[in-house]
């Protein structure tokens, strides 16, 4: 029994009693400005609820991680498709997806953030298709930089994705295909009615995965847009580094309790449906 | 994947997937190479080609190709000008304790776990996997390490780590020790082993595959943290990504685009190196572990 001791002593130190801190601390005045620390209650909500930051922090980062939820999974899957043949091409294709994977996020954000500038090298593929000059500010847009980010994010990570994609196809028994072709299943009808969603539990962790890692999502954001144009990108991680950067605690500390209150009010509902998607099937 | 899945194709019959349809067994390799440039190529490109030009010339970084060829004089003005190699080190010194520790602590408490039927096993395990779900508390852990006298240091970056990354191995792990049968620790229980022999000689070595593909992620993760690191160490010990950031917001290296480049491709080389050795392995590791 002794050997849970030392994991547990380090999760409780440095997972459990900062947690429980943040229901403590969330509710002070604790600043860099000053030594003592008071209690105010609910202050620090009613401040950023009155400002808006709350809110439109909050939904930046829930339509942040949808988009890269969705964005991650199709692109996912699409190239596990793609790749499914055992081919050399493939195989190599496989690692090249994977180098991504491995990249600092933050080498991602400033490759990108090089690459989509107005004059930057997408641009000048598309001027050179198109056969006009073409200077889209893509990472400067209030409405639609969070969906390029939220795509440069699925960029990096879809190779995870594919990667597991890829095993759930692999499992599913060639007997089950075998049955479906002597039923006179076209292949498409193959695909949609029997390999998808024999691919459920890949489905589950991938979804889970892409929406746990956006929340928490930082990097990236940082090293292309920093959060604006204007604070439109700003998810609630950004936030947090920005106002401990300032000395403001209190309020990181706040928007640290509000983050770990939307994962878990998110989290768990959507682990639980996809897992229950799973059983019926 | 590919090595490690056993492959239920007999030889000489098609899968039934909708990739053997005859025009697409042309068309595929045609898409899949072309994605790959469109998508790889093109990024991977810019930074080469960028890291290889003067300062001039870099300023608004496209896909043109160089008119001096000095790749090799700024990853060596990199080098010595942002100080890589203590922030090497730094990295090192932040991932191998860690890598190690998370481990040996993850895989002891995950034997316990998976073989103890109890309601408070039930119990722990419920908290110490909550931690792959729940975000930790970046802000109060910081005030936490000051009260013990580890702020800004080596040992409060590897504990935070620790108290992060725990509980996916646990997670992993547990679920692995419960698919291997009880019969060979009972049996050297029996010849009168203690549980520490038992499980450095009989568990450890059972659980190499799992902790293959935890080493693998946990590296992946550690080694290019800044998030977690901005808060815990900020500027008093340097590791890879924080002197990247450093690098690329300082006000010396402003729009100095192929100093940032030659920055990420020295970072990056490492692990592609691994990858190119090692990618069997890694690619069956990660799976192996995500879909049971």
């Amino acid at each position: 029994m002794w050997f849970l001791v030392p994991a547990f002593a380090i999760l409780l130190v440095f997972f459990v009693l900062p947690t429980l801190f943040n229901f403590v601390y969330a509710f002070t005045d604790w600043s860099g400005f000053k030594s003592e620390i008071n209690p105010v209650g609910f202050d620090n909500f009613a401040d950023l609820a009155s400002n808006g930051t709350l809110f439109s922090a909050l939904r930046i980062t829930v339509v942040y991680a949808a988009l890269v939820a969705v964005f991650q999974n199709l692109f996912g899957f699409a190239l596990a498709v793609l790749l499914e043949r055992d081919t050399r091409l493939n195989r190599v294709a496989r690692v090249f997806f994977l180098i991504p994977v491995l990249m600092s996020a933050l080498a991602v954000g400033y490759l990108f953030q090089a690459l989509l500038k107005p004059d930057g090298g997408v641009n000048q593929l598309i001027s050179a298709v198109a056969r006009q000059p073409f200077d889209y500010a893509w990472l400067a847009d209030t409405t639609w930089s969070i969906v390029v980010v939220a795509l440069i994010h699925s960029w990096k990570w879809m190779g995870l994705s594919m990667l597991i994609y890829l095993a759930g196809l692999k499992t599913i028994p060639e007997d089950v295909m075998e049955a479906a072709r002597i039923d006179g299943a076209s292949r498409w009808r193959t695909f949609w009615a029997v390999r998808s969603p024999l691919l459920a539990p890949a489905v589950t962790f991938n979804v889970a995965t892409a929406l746990l890692g956006s929340m928490n999502g930082f990097d990236i954001v940082q090293a292309t847009t920093g959060g604006g144009p204007a604070r439109t990108t700003e998810i609630l991680n950004i936030f947090i580094y920005r106002t401990f950067g300032q000395g403001l605690f209190a309020q990181a500390t706040t928007m640290s309790l509000v983050l770990f209150l939307l994962v878990a009010l998110m989290a768990f509902p959507v682990i639980h449906l996809l897992r229950k998607r799973e059983e019926i099937l | 994947m590919t090595a490690a899945a056993p492959h239920r194709t007999p030889p000489g019959r098609q899968r039934t997937g909708i990739s053997d349809a005859r025009i697409w067994t042309r068309l595929q390799p045609v898409v899949a190479a072309a994605l790959v440039v469109a998508l790889i190529g093109v990024p991977l490109w810019l930074v080469l080609v960028t890291a290889a030009k003067s300062q001039g010339e870099a300023i608004t970084p496209d896909l043109s190709w160089p008119d001096d060829w000095q790749l090799w004089d700024n990853l060596r003005q990199v080098w010595t000008d942002a100080d890589v190699p203590a922030a090497f080190l730094g990295s090192l010194l932040v991932v191998v304790p860690t890598v190690v520790g998370v481990l040996l602590c993850g895989s002891m408490a995950s034997w316990v776990l998976a073989r103890r039927a109890t309601r408070l096993t039930a119990a722990l395990y419920a908290i110490a996997i909550s931690g792959i779900i729940l975000p930790p508390a970046v802000v109060t852990v910081v005030l936490l390490l000051r009260q013990l006298g580890l702020a800004g240091t080596v040992v409060g970056m590897i504990g935070v780590y620790l108290g992060i990354y725990l509980s996916t191995v646990i997670f992993f792990v547990t679920g692995f020790v419960r698919t291997i049968p009880t019969s060979l620790e009972e049996a050297a229980q029996t010849d009168g082993a203690g549980p520490l022999t038992v499980f450095r000689r009989v568990v450890l070595p059972l659980l190499r595959p799992v902790l293959a593909t935890a080493t693998i992620l946990i590296c992946l993760y550690v080694w290019n943290d800044v998030f977690y690191a901005f808060f815990v160490v900020g500027s008093r010990l340097d590791t890879l990504p924080l002197n990247l950031f450093r690098v690329a917001s300082a006000g010396l290296y402003l729009n100095n685009w192929h100093l940032i480049f030659a920055y990420v491709i020295l970072m990056s080389l490492p692990l592609i190196a691994v990858l190119a050795v090692a990618q069997r392995k890694i690619i069956s590791g990660i799976t192996s572990g995500a879909v049971k």
